[in-house]
């Protein structure tokens, strides 16, 4: 275990498994080295989720992404409790796929649209921490520079000026691009909701959680949220 | 039940279409006794067809190594597999999808992976990485702009979506692949040794399962089709291509691994091509056994489906399982969750018959053996590949040697294919330590410190001038390749593509490619453990270049000792290891800066390629290097262009002052580019000198710039910005 917040707490987590979810045994790893408890991964048909002190909704091509990205997914059995636990301040974390789905269901505004160059993009990107005063990002710096892998078709990130104005308003943009690698309005990577509880973010931290595999800048999101929670 | 009655004899038209000579069809009456019905003869003509029976092939394919103390399971099965130790084993496969990607890009090539994927997860792994080898035609040819768009979607269409992560691969132009690009997928997955399963069938009455996607008229006669020339009607078969839907895919894999964790499955087999035909042949073939199906049961994707129809489709996403008696409904439970079709369809017999139930008829009743081991097999006639004059460095008139550096590192076969490989998710599994980019790509072994090192090789161009040398030449190459990164290479798969096998000069360079590999493999202890072979890869008479593209895999033992290209530091040594001799025939060298793509090809004698690369690995091993790249197309100044473009930083290099071009350019084999501290670098040489290697120390890392001799200085960013811009400007 490599932390040592809240002795002896065990955070419960759960991992959302939706029908070709492909990151969530890469984030459930993540969580584990981080918080030292294995997360609960439940089934997208069951009816309610586990007691749980934070919701993951990881990456992948829920329903191979057909009709749109999350679309399906976001109306899955499991999702109705999520949106229910989302609401009574039950933190989620949703990355990549599980952005798309946070914006699907409304729990968080705007949508990923189609990539600015119409093509899947896989690389590591620099992104800016906009905001360290959430459950996800104490642990940063502020304005701290980090790089982490993106892997999306969809991830070119919209909402009408009006939205776009609130989120910058209310500090909900959480992480920002250095170089807009989808088109994104205001070069958005990571959101949170009004209540900070729900963060929706395009690149992977759990691809960078280890130096063997190129970075441990995705680190300090779980640390945080052991932090928060314990 | 009653039998359909029997057509009286097919027509001659008939039997023609099926890519069946008259001969063949003799063969089959005579072996039934009577002649076949139009179901029978669709089955027959799929199953004895080139790219299922390998007629023109077996004969060779027989003389390949395929044993060694590492490999449990060689050619055969869907996929080898040799033991990573402590209980694991990995299993491999790469498989071509020519035909089909050239027809229909993107279908093509997503169905390729889709295939090569099952034929790893059918024996019980999970597949943790996918490789893929491209060639297309020239660049300047109208269609390949369109190719190589629609190849790379389709690859990354179905392998990010599957969560399969894409490592790297190879891709290169030449005119000769302008009517027939190659597609050769591969995948590696990793398997707990006392969970492997065969395909073999065993016992009677056993439930034969049909699960996955249901049955449609897509892919029918793919096999055959794979199986036969292109003319410039060939667009007219894209119905024969199949349609990939990675999403059920996933669902299959996930399905499947659930079901092999328990004891349920006698045998599991996919069906790829020739679809349910193939895979029920194959099982009760393999198991001795007799197979019966009720057609009726097998779930279709359109109403009215026929027998032929539903044997011959080559829709995607499937799977037949043979499981012990009373599992059925435990299977479908676990199919059922993941919302998949499945269905009994039939049982094992004893009868070793393959016989075919419809609606209240047999629509086919055909020995098992007849389709299997009576298939023909051919010892087609060839000749030997003239041999071309070696080349001297006087042959080939330099130019300036920057400008040479330029133009290479830019030219199409060598300039960066990033565009490529960031539409390929290549870190989802979060294993993946040597993305593509490296000589071998290094995926760890989850939940370990070993990793598994990926590489596919060949030079066709060296093939076409030699076979011989060039078939030695890819798997030297491969092997090298494994070595550069640290690792231990363990085994191969070899992907054969070549033309039309009934041209005597096309099974030449066949027999000698075959040859050329098979002594590589005996000389470096690294056994062929699965394979395929692509016949007909011919448009209007014209064939590509022989291309046997080796796929190789080696084990690391350690993943923090592994050996990286980029220059680490400032003020190490360059220490080249091999000899040097200047070998410009049918060198990169004279085929862009001459125009030139004669000559006899580099010699490779693989005791000294052995040598030199067991010397290299034990100093990885040892820790005394600080990077390491292999010497291959472009020779040694591309070489250390690379290792100071990934490394970003310059270096110096002594060079002779006669026959400078030689000694950059050439492409002598067996030889590695190292760094080292510079106190370091004696000891390195005094231990190559005892163990008969040939080390010099040819220059220093420094520096934003290459140079020879302190002159011809050119800009790190500036090579970068021509060795990156090149495809990015193709493509638009």
């Amino acid at each position: 275990m490599r932390s040592s917040y809240g002795k002896g707490f065990k955070l419960r987590s759960s991992v959302v498994v939706f029908p070709a979810s492909n990151c969530d045994r890469d984030i459930a790893v993540a969580l584990e080295s981080v918080t030292g408890t294995k997360p609960e991964m439940v089934w997208h048909g069951d009816a309610d989720l586990p007691n749980t002190d934070l919701i993951i909704l990881p990456g992948g091509f829920s329903y191979g992404d057909y009709l749109r990205a999350g679309a399906m997914a976001a109306r899955s059995p499991v999702m109705g409790d999520v949106i229910r636990k989302a609401k009574q301040g039950t933190p989620v974390l949703g990355v990549c796929n599980g952005f798309q789905i946070l914006t699907e269901t409304g729990l968080l505004p705007g949508a990923l649209m189609r990539n600015a160059n119409l093509k899947f993009i896989h690389k590591p990107v620099a992104l800016q921490v906009e905001n360290n005063r959430t459950i996800f990002t104490a642990r940063y710096e502020s304005e701290a520079h980090l790089v982490m892998p993106i892997a999306h078709h969809d991830g070119n990130y919209h909402a009408d000026e009006a939205t776009l104005d609130r989120l910058e308003g209310e500090s909900c943009v959480v992480f920002r691009y250095l170089d807009n690698p989808n088109g994104s309005a205001r070069n958005i990577a990571g959101i949170v909701s009004e209540n900070g509880r729900i963060l929706g973010m395009m690149p992977h931290p759990e691809r960078a959680s280890e130096s063997l595999l190129g970075g441990v800048d995705g680190i300090p999101v779980f640390e945080s949220l052991m932090e928060a929670l314990s | 039940m009653t039998a359909l009655p029997y057509e009286k004899g097919l027509s001659a038209d008939i039997v023609e279409q099926h890519g069946l000579t008259p001969k063949e069809y003799g063969r089959i009456v005579e072996r039934l006794n009577r002649a076949p019905n139009v179901t029978e003869l669709g089955i027959f003509s799929v199953m004895w067809s080139e790219h299922c029976s390998y007629k023109s092939s077996r004969k060779w394919l027989k003389t390949l190594p395929t044993e060694g103390p590492h490999v449990i399971c060689g050619p055969g099965e869907n996929a080898g597999i040799v033991d990573l130790g402590d209980g694991q084993a990995a299993i491999f496969k790469m498989e071509s999808h020519n035909h089909p990607s050239f027809i229909e890009p993107y279908q093509g090539a997503a169905t390729g992976v889709g295939g090569i994927l099952r034929d790893v997860f059918t024996m019980g792994a999970r597949p943790i990485a996918n490789m893929n080898a491209l060639r297309f035609g020239d660049p300047s040819h109208e269609k390949t702009r369109h190719l190589v768009a629609g190849v790379v979607a389709g690859i990354g269409g179905y392998g990010n979506c599957i969560g399969v992560p894409t490592v790297g691969g190879e891709v290169n132009f030449h005119r000769a692949y302008n009517g027939n690009i190659l597609v050769n997928a591969m995948t590696v997955g990793v398997v707990e040794t006392d969970k492997i399963f065969y395909s073999a069938a065993r016992g009677v009455g056993n439930p034969v399962v049909y699960v996955g996607s249901k049955t449609g008229r897509d892919g029918i006669h793919g096999a055959t089709m794979a199986s036969a020339e292109f003319d410039d009607d060939s667009d007219d078969k894209r119905p024969t291509v199949q349609v990939g839907d990675p999403f059920t895919e996933k669902l299959l894999l996930e399905a499947c691994l659930e079901l092999m964790a328990g004891d349920a499955i006698i045998a599991i087999q996919d069906m790829g091509a020739a679809g349910l035909t193939s895979s029920s042949v194959e099982m009760a073939g393999k198991g001795g056994v007799g197979i019966e199906l009720e057609l009726d049961k097998v779930p279709c994707r359109e109403t009215g489906m026929r027998p032929y129809e539903m044997m011959l489709s080559e829709s995607q996403e499937r799977m037949l399982l043979v499981l012990k008696p009373g599992r059925e409904e435990a299977a479908k439970q676990i199919f059922v969750k993941w919302g998949l079709d499945v269905a009994v369809i039939g049982k094992t017999t004893d009868t070793g018959r393959m016989v075919l139930l419809f609606d209240g008829h047999i629509v086919a009743d055909i020995p098992i053996d007849a389709l299997t081991e009576d298939a023909p097999i051919y010892d087609r006639p060839w000749v030997a590949t003239a041999k071309h004059d070696r080349l001297k460095p006087e042959d080939i008139k330099p130019i300036d040697h920057g400008e040479a550096l330029k133009r290479l590192m830019s030219s199409p076969d060598l300039a960066s294919k990033r565009w490529i490989w960031e539409q390929y998710d290549s870190t989802v599994m979060a294993d993946t330590i040597v993305p593509p980019g490296g000589d071998a790509a290094v995926i760890r072994v989850h939940g370990t410190d070993k990793a598994i090192a990926i590489t596919t090789d060949v030079t066709p161009r060296y093939c076409f001038n030699d076979p011989l040398q060039g078939g030695r030449q890819a798997v030297a190459e491969a092997w090298r390749n494994l070595i550069a990164v640290g690792a231990t290479p363990l085994g191969i798969t070899d992907c054969l593509n070549f033309g039309n096998p009934e041209r005597p000069e096309i099974m030449g360079q066949f027999v000698d490619c075959v040859k050329g590999i098979a002594e590589a493999c005996q000389a470096l202890d690294f056994p062929v453990v699965s394979g395929n072979v692509s016949f007909y890869n011919e448009t209007n008479g014209k064939a590509i270049l022989p291309t046997p593209t080796i796929g190789g895999v080696g084990l690391i033992r350690d993943v923090n000792k592994i050996a990286a290209m980029g220059f680490a530091k400032s003020g190490d040594l360059l220490v080249l290891i091999g000899e040097t001799k200047g070998h410009l025939g049918a060198s990169l060298y004279a085929r862009e800066i001459a125009g030139r793509e004669d000559g006899a090809p580099p010699d490779v004698t693989l005791e000294v390629e052995r040598r030199n690369g067991d010397f290299v690995r034990d100093q990885i091993e040892k820790g005394v290097v600080s990077s390491v790249h292999d010497l291959s197309d472009g020779g040694l100044w591309v070489a250390v262009a690379e290792m100071a473009l990934a490394g970003n930083r310059g270096a110096n290099i002594e060079v002779p002052k006669s026959n400078t071009h030689a000694f950059l350019f050439g492409e002598d084999q067996a030889r590695y580019v190292i760094t080292c501290a510079p106190e370091i670098a004696t000891q390195i040489l005094s231990e190559a000198a005892t163990r008969n290697v040939p080390a010099e120390t040819i220059g220093q890392v420094g520096g934003k710039t290459l140079t020879l001799n302190g002159q011809c200085e050119i800009d790190l960013q500036e090579l970068r910005n021509e060795h990156e811009g090149w495809l990015p400007t193709y493509m638009g």
